[in-house]
């Protein structure tokens, strides 16, 4: 059996209503509350970014699996903001929670999935054979440009998995993945913002590939909507993911559990990873969960989880997702939030 | 150029290394040469306990240059389980709530930046639990 033997998420306290974004931009704040589904999102302080929140994510994660870190083969961070352009984000963390030096370790990036490719590929070591746990991490601290409609969603957060064969709190039974070259989203080499080609971002993009990966699935495992408690898809906005689920056949209350985006925002990599963690916090040994990624480019990627009666042993070890999104806020205003993500023009 | 400094400081600064005295079991943290209860120079690598409580703390409001819309911020001293002192930056602070003797735990962020295209430094900031 192999799957996730511990997991763990973080979220930054600060955060940033969709009223006060709107105000700054002269749009009205309920048709997009109404439209997109979002209410506010996360910021990262002033001193996060994704190798931060990926360090805090994977404590946990270690927290909940009661490892060795050093029994660790590889750790590998999926994101579209990490802070250096050349220099793996890996190569922090494993010195900050003493794995290694005998690891394996790489960025991955590919828009907003970047954090499940980290996840299926540590996965596949582990089935492998070729180490005994393997960490796949997807965080973000993303930006939309100014006045942009992802300004409303792009916010900060991640969650981390180990992979292992012992101890497994959710067996992967099933994976599928689905690409092709579809140019919705894009950030070229040494641009601060990225571009997205508006409404072309929907069907040909999110919903094709999604929906195409998610029914795959659903045959390759041979199971139905129906058989599932929980599912999580990508939530770039409050209204895409439960658009999805209905393509797909699954019902609100399948989705409810996982769907964290409306106070939470898109963390990008970090989106469908976390809706997870917040599954697992509350799954019960049998129950599945059925999981499809999205990112920009564009690709899905699948996966079908059995909880096992070992969750129950590691869900109160580590903070909970829901917890952390509804607790200790601290709430900015458009010009703190401009200062916190460097949106403003300083002397050198 | 901070560089080599911030290298050669990464097992204390990340992980919280500390040097415990093979002779008297006192702890140094950051690590010594010598020991400073009893002289020797032997020690054991061990890793402290990231939770204790706030000592004593002030707020900076007028920083140095290299804090700039930083402000303001908190600093305070830190005393662990373990019973090692350290001096820190408080995080996240709702200045309404800190106060002496509150419970904190330390966390991983990022200490400061060498410029626009040197090294991010990362390192242990303390938050209130
Ligand atoms: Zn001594």
């Amino acid at each position: 059996m192999v799957g996730i033997v511990g997991y763990g998420s973080y979220l930054p306290r600060y955060r940033i209503k969709v009223e006060n974004i709107a105000k700054e931009w002269g749009s009205d704040p309920e048709v997009i509350k109404r439209g997109l589904q979002l209410f506010e999102k996360t910021v990262p302080g002033l001193d996060e970014d994704t190798i931060t929140i990926s360090v805090e994510a994977a404590r946990n994660a270690l927290k909940r699996a009661g490892i060795n870190p050093q029994d660790i083969g590889a750790v590998y961070i999926g994101s579209e903001s990490h802070p250096y352009a050349v220099k793996p984000s890996a190569t922090i963390l494993i010195d900050a929670l003493g794995i290694g030096p005998h690891v394996h370790v790489a960025s991955y990036e590919f828009a907003c999935k970047a954090g499940t490719e980290a996840m299926y590929v540590a996965y596949s070591l582990v089935k492998a054979g070729e180490m005994k746990y393997a960490m796949g991490i997807g965080a973000d601290t993303s930006q939309g440009a100014p006045g942009d409609a992802l300004e409303y969603s792009a916010s900060a957060g991640g969650a981390a998995f180990i992979m292992g064969s012992e101890n497994v709190v959710a067996e992967i039974l099933f994976t599928n993945s689905y690409t092709s070259d579809t140019p919705d989203f894009w950030r070229r080499e040494h641009e601060f913002y990225p571009r997205h080609a508006a409404r072309f971002t929907g069907e040909p993009a999110y919903f094709k590939h999604l929906v195409s990966a998610g029914k795959a699935l659903l045959e390759k495992s041979k199971m139905k909507p129906s058989d599932f408690k929980y599912c999580v898809f990508h939530m770039p906005n409050g209204k895409f993911p439960q658009m999805a689920a209905k393509q797909l056949g699954f019902a609100k209350e399948q989705m409810e559990v996982g769907w964290i985006v409306p106070w939470m925002g898109n963390t990008y990599s970090g989106s469908s990873p976390t809706g997870l963690a917040a599954i697992l916090d509350v799954a019960s040994p049998g129950d599945l969960i059925f999981m499809v990624s999205f990112g920009s480019g564009a690709g899905s990627d699948g996966f079908v989880y059995r909880v096992t009666d070992k969750i129950k042993d590691v869900q109160n070890k580590a903070p909970k997702l829901r917890d952390q999104l509804d607790k200790d806020k601290i709430y900015l205003d458009y010009g703190q939030y401009a200062k916190y993500r460097g949106k403003i023009i300083l002397n050198e | 150029m901070i560089s080599p400094k911030y290298h050669r400081e990464i097992p204390q600064r990340y992980r919280l290394e500390a040097g415990k005295c093979k002779a008297c079991s006192n702890i140094s943290f950051p690590p010594r040469l010598v020991c400073p209860e009893c002289g020797k120079n032997e020690f054991e690598t061990v890793r402290l306990n990231g939770e204790g409580k706030l000592l004593t703390y002030t707020i900076i409001r007028v920083a140095s240059d290299k804090f700039f819309g930083k402000t303001p911020f908190a600093v305070g001293i830190v005393e662990l389980k373990d019973g090692v002192k350290l001096t820190t930056q408080i995080a996240d602070v709702d200045f309404d709530k800190i106060k002496i003797g509150i419970k904190v735990k330390l966390v991983f962020r990022k200490i400061q930046d060498e410029g626009k295209s040197g090294l991010h430094c990362y390192g242990y900031k303390a938050v209130l639990v």
